[in-house]
């Protein structure tokens, strides 16, 4: 077993462990540090694959500032010591199915086909083709989606702002 | 494979984060677990898309950037979608979608 293979294991307990804590944890707010464990163990997955940029955003954008958006927003709304009460079996069990259904018929398809085994090239993918790529708007150029996205980002932050603003009536 | 991980470990651990989002997505009821929820199953999304493009087109950087993209995507839907938890806060002084039976007044 090469330590590739130990650290993948390793990222991805981690990853399963605390996504079903996270959403089975009844204290919100332990819940919300779960999520922030997966986060982190799926920046370590993309470090895995050489993609350092990648896990650096990752890290940046979820772990920095969508948990610490979530944590702040459990503390506006819910009292810290509040305990989530747990759904009745009747209701928990079709959640369950199909959760169990779905995920066994994904796996069975995923383990019965058989995937092309090229060898992945370890280089990084370095920081200039990322950027030449986004700005570039011939073949292969992210030109368009970069521009929709950043529209899309200031529309959001528009957004919210005169969502949760207080109203003067 | 990559350096001794075949694909469909990746494919298999997605596989599982995004059912386990599922299954909060259905059981929860609270609107900021939901959320989290949401966010488990776009996370998983983006463990596939690097993974079929280390993988199987090492040369390409689609999946890269499809990521980076979810991603942004992602921060835009929880900005608002915490912005609207915190209106409905205000008004009905409680996140519990089963007490959220007037959306008109």
């Amino acid at each position: 077993m090469t330590s590739n293979q130990i650290m993948f294991l390793l990222f991805s307990a981690v990853i399963v462990i605390f996504s079903i804590l996270t959403v089975t944890s009844r204290r919100i707010l332990r819940a919300a540090t779960y999520l922030l464990f997966v986060l982190v163990s799926t920046a370590g997955l993309y470090f895995l694959l050489r993609y350092n940029y990648l896990a650096a955003i990752q890290l940046i954008v979820y772990a920095g500032g969508i948990v610490v958006l979530i944590i702040f927003s459990i503390l506006l709304t819910s009292h810290i010591s509040e305990k989530l009460p747990t759904a009745s079996l009747l209701k928990k069990w079709p959640a369950l199915l199909v959760a169990l259904v779905g995920a066994a018929l994904c796996v069975t398809v995923i383990l019965q086909h058989n995937f092309p085994g090229s060898v992945g090239n370890t280089e990084l993918v370095s920081v200039t083709d990322i950027g030449n790529s986004l700005i570039n708007y011939g073949k292969y150029g992210y030109a368009l989606p970069f521009e929709v996205i950043s529209v899309l980002l200031l529309a959001a932050m528009i957004g919210a702002i005169v969502l949760a603003k207080k109203r003067k009536d | 494979m990559f350096e001794g991980v075949p694909l469909s470990w990746f494919l298999v651990l997605s596989t599982i984060m995004f059912f386990v989002g599922v299954y909060g997505f259905l059981v929860r009821k609270n609107l900021i677990t939901m959320l989290m929820s949401i966010e488990l199953i776009l996370n998983s999304v983006c463990i596939n898309f690097v993974a079929f493009n280390k993988i199987l087109y090492p040369d390409h950087m689609e999946g890269m950037f499809f990521t980076i993209f979810i991603i942004a995507v992602a921060a835009a839907e929880a900005s608002v979608a915490i912005a609207i938890i915190i209106n409905i806060y205000r008004r009905i002084v409680n996140i519990d979608v089963e007490k959220m039976n007037e959306m008109k007044y």
